[in-house]
């Protein structure tokens, strides 16, 4: 206890000898830990808007559908059991969240012009709790319940139609016995999303208008289920598997969409090579540092060895001084950090460079987003690697000859 | 039982293309309650001869025993342990802790040893007071003069009683009155307490005051008097 109590006065009196390289290095620590966390929630917020969009789109955090569907989304892979009883079996298990919907391929026909879409037979009401695209309607309204007999398309797409609100157009897909099946469908709405991609892509109707139109009975494409966070489906997912029995496949949005899944993966690498980068530049400033201040100290380590005290105290005494430093560093660099996010929280426009940043999907607002699990991992790496960095000083010390230490001038 | 013994130390330098024997086949024996004092020329061997039998030196040959324990060849572990607890120091050259305060220094072995600090704070009040350092406890090394410093190393080596003093050169920077005190001090240690002292010094009052004066000359004894044998 008493050794403890010298080795620390030691070391922090040690610490502040040298103000000057001292403040230098406190004020690279800092300035390294607040680009590490800084840095990292700005890319996180941008990754993550990305993610939750893509998510959106998909949507759902988990989806279910017959085993043949990802392969061939057509007419023939509809899900094996009714739409009422996949809702009641999720309704028993507590699942609220959810949205079923007729998914298929169709042609989509103006005056005009033809295009390709993906025409969506939803529940507006269901669909809303899970805010996909589509949601965002800006122009006309949005549907009002599966009966619904008017069609909501992307900004873009009536564009390209050279349609707009108001006006007729017609959708054309194929029925289970491979029969031409259409409708003409009155454009109630225009939506907006964050890719233009988004506004092309799709087309939104009731889902029993479509049913109808199909003559699929009360069957659908796809069940999306919604959870509280998306880092985190592994509970609902299970619970969603449950609940849903027969042959039907269960699986998550990482799955359903393998490059958003491997997105959020190369997020959680990046940080940590971001992090590990950033810590190997301001290792080489620690190690010498430790390295001036131990040769600066020969002779008193000389003269403490020559006293009594042992090797392991001096050792403890350099690592005890690098970690005042890297802790006072890291609580600057930490505060520095949260204050940047609290200052720019109200996000940050973008909006000169978003022309280029829309095709990867992200918002003309950026909004730093700052994660426990990252603030976490800079300050355990600085203190952890850090330790590791001191430990080659603080061991050339505690090997010195104390009449060589101590006679050397 | 004899405080230190050493039998046939050997300790050669290299310079240059030059060998320098620093001690040359040295044989002593110290008795308990011994006060030595050690004189030579500059670069006689002194200094190598104290630091040889604190157990800081690694020497070519020869083994060296204090208080019955052969030390020559203790772990560094061991060495450490022993200087702690049994021998005071004071150093030729470099003698205090530049951030640590006049008091902080005196209180040194004895935090290391584990003295609470209430204890210590009395040991070191009382002792700066005896060396004539009263009030200057707060101050750092580099507030005092040579001397003020040299007597603080004198405080820190006696401060917690150890059996053997090795102190090299302790009135070196002392005018003659403090440095009479000092070794007043010292005489009176090692009559109540039994303290051994070994000093190596050039002053004819310290070798005044010996109970047994040894004369080196390169790396060699060359004269042993024991005045009380007369
Ligand atoms: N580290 C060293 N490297 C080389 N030679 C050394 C070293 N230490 C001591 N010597 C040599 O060993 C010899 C004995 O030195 P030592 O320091 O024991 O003398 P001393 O009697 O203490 O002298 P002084 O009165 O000047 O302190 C000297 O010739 C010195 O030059
Ligand atoms: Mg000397």
């Amino acid at each position: 206890m008493n050794a403890l109590k010298i080795i620390v006065k030691l070391a922090w009196r040690n610490l502040w000898r040298n103000h000057r390289r001292t403040i230098v290095m406190l004020s690279a620590i800092s300035i390294g830990a607040w680009a590490m966390i800084f840095m990292t929630s700005l890319v996180r917020g941008m990754v993550n808007e990305m993610l939750r969009d893509g998510i959106r789109a998909l949507p759902g955090h988990v989806q279910v559908h017959h085993p043949d569907y990802r392969d061939d989304p057509s007419i023939e892979n509809l899900m094996n059991t009714t739409r009422e009883e996949l809702a009641a079996s999720l309704l028993a298990a507590g699942i609220e969240r959810f949205s079923a919907r007729v998914r298929v391929p169709a042609v989509i026909s103006s005056e005009r012009e033809s295009r390709g879409v993906i025409l969506l037979g939803v529940d507006p009401k269901r669909e809303a709790a899970i805010a996909a695209i589509g949601s965002r309607v800006t122009e006309g309204r949005p549907l009002t319940d599966v009966g619904d007999g008017g069609v909501i398309i992307g900004r873009r797409l009536a564009e390209k139609l050279e349609t707009e609100v108001g006006k007729r157009i017609v959708l054309m897909s194929q029925d289970p016995d491979n029969e031409i099946a259409d409708r003409g469908f009155r454009v109630v709405g225009l939506y907006e999303a964050n890719l233009e991609i988004q506004e092309e892509a799709f087309a939104f109707a009731g889902r029993m208008t479509i049913q109808q139109m199909l003559g699929i009975g009360d069957f659908v494409s796809e069940v999306a289920v919604v959870g509280d966070d998306y880092r985190v489906v592994d509970p609902l997912l299970a619970s969603v598997r449950l609940s849903i029995d027969g042959d039907d496949e269960v699986l998550p949005w990482t799955e359903l969409d393998e490059y958003l899944g491997t997105m959020m993966m190369v997020m959680d690498g990046f940080v940590i090579i971001w992090v590990v980068i950033i810590f190997f530049a301001l290792s080489f400033g620690l190690v010498n540092t430790l390295v001036m201040a131990v040769f600066e100290r020969v002779r008193e380590i000389g003269l403490m060895l020559a006293l009594g005290m042992r090797p392991s105290s001096i050792l403890g005494q350099i690592i005890v001084e690098s970690f005042f430093l890297l802790a006072i560093g890291l609580v600057v660099g930490n505060l520095l950090a949260c204050l940047s996010i609290i200052v720019l929280s109200e996000g940050i426009d973008i909006s000169i460079v978003a022309e280029g940043m829309e095709m990867f999907g992200s918002a003309s607002v950026l909004y730093p987003e700052m994660e426990m699990q990252d603030v976490i991992l800079a300050n355990v790496v600085v203190l952890v690697l850090g330790f590791l960095a001191s430990l080659s000083p603080a061991w050339r010390a505690s090997r010195y000859e104390p009449v060589e230490a101590i006679t050397k001038v | 039982m004899s405080a230190v013994r050493c039998i046939d130390l050997c300790k050669t330098y290299r310079q240059g293309d030059q060998d320098i024997k620093a001690l040359d086949h040295v044989d002593i024996e110290i008795v308990e309650g011994d006060f030595v004092c050690l004189s030579a020329p500059s670069g006689g061997g002194k200094t190598t001869l104290l630091n040889a039998i604190g157990g800081l030196d690694i020497l070519d040959s020869g083994e060296v025993w204090v208080a019955g324990q052969r030390i020559d060849c203790m772990s560094k572990g061991e060495l450490a342990g022993l200087r702690l607890k049994q021998i005071g120091f004071v150093f030729q050259a470099y003698n205090l802790i530049p951030v640590l305060t006049a008091r902080e220094n005196v209180e040194f072995v004895m935090q290391v040893q584990g003295v609470p600090a209430d204890e210590r704070g009395c040991k070191s009040e009382a002792i700066l007071e005896e060396v004539g350092l009263g009030g200057l406890g707060d101050r750092r090394p580099a507030e005092m003069s040579g001397g003020q410093q040299q007597r603080v190393a004198v405080a820190r080596a006696i401060v917690s009683r150890p059996t053997l003093v090795l102190a090299d050169e302790p009135t070196a920077n002392l005018d003659s009155k403090t440095s009479g005190e000092l070794i007043e001090l010292f005489a009176e240690l090692n009559e109540t307490h039994g303290t051994t002292f070994v000093i190596a010094t050039h002053d004819q009052r310290v070798m005044a005051y010996a109970k047994r004066l040894v004369k080196m000359l390169d790396g060699r004894i060359v004269d042993d008097i024991d005045k009380r044998a007369g």
